[in-house]
């Protein structure tokens, strides 16, 4: 089956205003029926240098981003020199008039003389886009009217005046570009990125306290708990540091909220310590790790899988947590959800990864089932016998009863020492090992639990791609390209990644001709856990570590050269 | 009033002449003068002998890591309002590890009471200097003399216009449980910064030594004068001043909270139709 997409890539300097043009394309082509997947690349600094805004966009599915480019809207001469070399056959670069477009199909539009200023410049562009892409002018005319009616009748009309010159202009022009063939969906669907999914799922939870220190790309979690979150009473306090962060988060738990951090590799490092308080207080806390490169500062605003190691072996001593790996928008609700959920639960923090590009990246969302959410696990306000209290009382699951203080009149203490069942600091080394044991014992509850990897593709692959959180989209892609050259192919991906029932992958695994473990960092972490828990070792690693998201193509040049 | 015995009679990890004791024993006093009951009280501590204290008053508490006990005790008190929140601690876990946290805490300016058993020296790691070790003098770890100078948390609280900042003395145990009934009746962040001998560790900062030095501020002080209040935070030698030091009217964090956040947390929960219309805006 031909490749039915069209890669619109967006390029030009920060500031410029690229990813307004991006947005407001991208949400037309959801509300008009098409699927999207949409890729950020942007450089950490606040204006100049070279970001890209692609779309992606299918009347069929799309899992994942592609390098080759169909469109190419170049707001500067330096976007068509960086990305002429990625143009396909059908390509076509647009540009200002005054850009060099020698050597490149290209259609040179007279932003000057279209636009009565330069900022009306981005309203040209969707004109002229609309009108090549053959995608009718109402989907959107409806959303420049939405985002200009708080500026006015005035501004609104002034953009619609624009937009449709513009669109006149590209039709006269004559201009030559396939048409995209008809959308498919009818359904209403959110436009809508990973980072703001998952938000959405803490705050069906219930998520009612957020602490964060910014760190891209785990901003946009903090943004959207600002902007919706405060509406549904939470409260959302930027800290001083990441330690504080999670440490307010712990208090804010301990006294009632539900609690979640949102924080990258760097600031996830200096957490950890309140990861082992979480784990020693039984504390519920929600840690949501949007990975991007390290080590160290890395490459601050670029994309890898880098961090579950980090968030394995987080904190000091032992202590049970379970850890998630989303691969779509979806799947970043629910999990968030699960996550809350598990959290208080199971009385012990709780993580769920994501990376730089599901972060940013916008698809078209099937709008989620509020009401088939599991009921929330929720603490007791007030019990039965105050004096009798025991935060810690010992119990076969190793969950104990979690009190709410100033609510009764019994007391809750908690204590980062061993403590005793009161929560009083021990040095009695049974009671010691009681705890211990107990803590742990909640392990059972949390792999009763688990999340089983999902199997799509031949029963009896002979190529089976593994993998995890956001490469999923690219690993079904790679895999329907092999069936398409008549190899059996199939998908096996990990949704939770931490703990893992062996009973959920190594029979399928057992059934696979070539295993391939496909990760998104150097060292092939996900693969590296499991034989370090089953003895099982992937026939490869397909890996990428130079910022960018794992593409389809990426993984078939991979497979290709073996 | 709650009768004292209510706050508990504990067996202590502290040294027998430690004023840990007596501080103590003025804040069972002063909750007893505030009439809260041992279940409205939340104290978070950090880490060292001070820090064990709420171990030893019948309270609810979050005995958390060093140099951490402000942050949780602001999560609570902001998620909570059904309880008072103290924090507590120790001069190493308050200025040294935690000093990010208390210049934050006193910029947030949430409504809490901060109480810091400064005794000049690490006890529980055996006699290393703390952040308000004076400079030049000799510890165990320090022998030539400590090299930096002494953090002055009274001068720097009244910089940052804290709206309560006191000095109290551990043996002046009435005197104490009285600016600690204050501190936690002012709204906004309360610090009383506590002088307290170390009998094991500190052989400088004596209760003689204290004794020849303290004195009460008296009626003729006005806390609320900012600039008398700077030059009393600098007076520590000779001549120490315990008191109220400073009381300022800055208005507490709480009253910028978005008036759609519901508290207690406890009891806040989603408003899931408002959910529902806020995703279909995404559509």
């Amino acid at each position: 089956m031909p490749d039915s997409s069209v890669n619109i890539v967006i390029g030009g300097e920060a500031g410029q205003g690229l990813v307004t043009v991006g947005d407001f394309l991208a949400k037309a082509l959801m509300r008009a029926g098409y699927e999207i997947v949409v890729t950020q690349d942007y450089q950490s600094r606040i204006r100049g240098g070279h970001n890209t805004y692609a779309v992606r966009v299918s009347p069929e599915p799309v899992y994942g981003p592609r390098e080759t480019i169909d469109l190419l809207v170049a707001l500067n001469a330096e976007t068509v020199a960086l990305h002429k070399g990625q143009l396909t056959a059908k390509a076509l670069a647009v540009a200002d008039e005054s850009v060099d477009l020698s050597g490149v199909p290209g259609l040179a539009v007279p932003f000057k003389s279209l636009c009565p200023k330069p900022i009306f410049e981005n309203i040209a562009a969707l004109g002229v886009l609309s009108r090549l892409l053959c995608l009718d002018a109402a989907w959107l005319e409806g959303i420049v009217s939405e985002v200009f009616a708080r500026k006015g009748e005035e501004a609104v009309a002034g953009n619609l005046k624009v937009f449709a010159a513009a669109r006149a202009w590209a039709e006269a022009s004559g201009a030559g570009f396939s048409c995209m063939p008809p959308p498919m969906r009818t359904d209403k669907r959110l436009f809508m990125h990973g980072n703001e999914a998952l938000a959405f799922g803490a705050l069906a939870a219930g998520a009612n306290f957020c602490s964060y220190y910014p760190m891209t790309p785990a901003t946009s979690v903090a943004s959207t708990f600002v902007d919706k979150g405060t509406k549904l009473g939470m409260l959302v306090e930027q800290a001083e540091d990441e330690i504080a962060a999670i440490n307010m988060a712990l208090g804010a738990s301990y006294a009632g909220a539900k609690a979640v951090v949102p924080t990258s590799g760097g600031g996830f490092a200096l957490m950890v310590e309140g990861v082992s308080l979480a784990g020693m207080t039984e504390t519920p806390i929600v840690i949501v790790l949007a990975q991007r490169p390290g080590p160290a500062t890395g490459l601050p605003t670029r994309t890898e899988q880098g961090d579950l190691n980090m968030a394995l072996y987080a904190g000091h001593g032992d202590f049970p947590r379970a850890i998630y790996a989303p691969g779509t928008p979806e799947q970043c609700f629910e999990l968030a959800y699960r996550a809350m959920n598990q959290a208080e639960k199971w009385q012990s923090p709780m993580f769920v990864l994501t990376d730089q590009y599901l972060a940013d990246s916008y698809r078209a969302v099937v709008p989620f089932d509020l009401a088939a959410l599991e009921p929330m696990a929720e603490p007791a306000l007030t019990c039965d016998d105050p004096a009798g209290y025991r935060r810690y009382a010992d119990t076969p699951c190793g969950v104990s009863p979690r009190l709410i203080p100033g609510f009764g009149e019994h007391l809750v203490v908690l204590d980062s020492d061993e403590h005793t069942a009161d929560g009083h600091i021990t040095e009695d080394l049974t009671v010691r090992i009681q705890m211990m044991d107990k803590r742990m014992r909640k392990t059972e509850g949390i792999v009763s639990s688990i999340v089983p990897p999902t199997f799509e593709g031949d029963e009896k692959p002979d190529i089976l791609l593994a993998c995890w959180g956001s490469t999923y989209g690219p690993a079904l892609e790679a895999a329907q390209i092999l069936r398409e050259r008549g190899v059996r192919a199939a998908v096996i991906h990990f949704s939770q990644v931490y703990p893992l029932n062996p009973d959920h992958f190594l029979p399928v695994f057992a059934k696979a001709g070539r295993t391939f473990m496909v990760e998104g960092n150097h060292s092939g972490q996900l693969a590296q856990l499991i034989r370090q828990q089953t003895g099982y070792a992937f026939d490869q690693l397909i890996t990428r570590y130079d910022g960018l998201p794992v593409t389809a193509a990426h993984i078939m040049d991979r497979l290709d050269r073996l | 009033m709650i009768p004292l015995e209510q706050y508990g009679e504990f067996e202590t990890a502290w040294c027998p002449g430690c004023g840990n004791f007596a501080i103590n024993k003025a804040l069972k006093k002063a909750l007893s003068m505030l009439d809260l009951a041992p279940h409205k009280v939340l104290v978070c501590s950090g880490i060292g002998q001070a820090a064990k204290s709420p171990h030893y008053l019948r309270c609810n508490c979050f005995n958390g890591l060093h140099g951490r006990s402000l942050p949780p005790a602001q999560g609570a008190a902001l998620a909570n309002t059904e309880v008072a929140v103290f924090a507590e601690s120790g001069d190493g876990c308050s200025y040294g590890e935690g000093g990010n946290h208390f210049l934050a805490a006193m910029r947030r300016n949430v409504t809490m009471t901060y109480l810091v058993h400064d005794n000049q020296i690490y006890g529980l790691t055996k006699g290393q200097a703390s952040p308000t070790t004076a400079q030049g003098q000799p510890t165990k770890f320090q022998p030539a003399g400590v090299a930096s100078m002494a953090f002055n948390p009274i001068a720097v609280a009244v910089t940052m216009d804290t709206p309560f900042v006191a000095r109290g003395y551990a043996a002046e145990v009435d005197h104490l449980a009285d600016l600690i009934v204050q501190a936690a009746r002012h709204p906004g962040f309360a610090l009383v910064d506590i002088l307290q001998p170390c009998v094991s560790f500190n052989k400088v900062n004596t209760y003689a030594w204290y004794k020849a030095r303290c004195y009460k501020l008296g009626a003729d002080y006005d806390p609320t004068d900012r600039n008398a209040a700077m030059l009393k935070a600098q007076e520590f030698g000779d001549r120490i001043p315990i008191g109220v030091i400073y009381k300022g009217t800055r208005a507490p964090y709480e009253g910028r909270i978005d008036s759609r956040v519901r508290r207690p947390l406890a009891t806040s929960k989603p408003d899931m139709a408002k959910l529902a219309s806020m995703l279909e805006s995404y559509a």
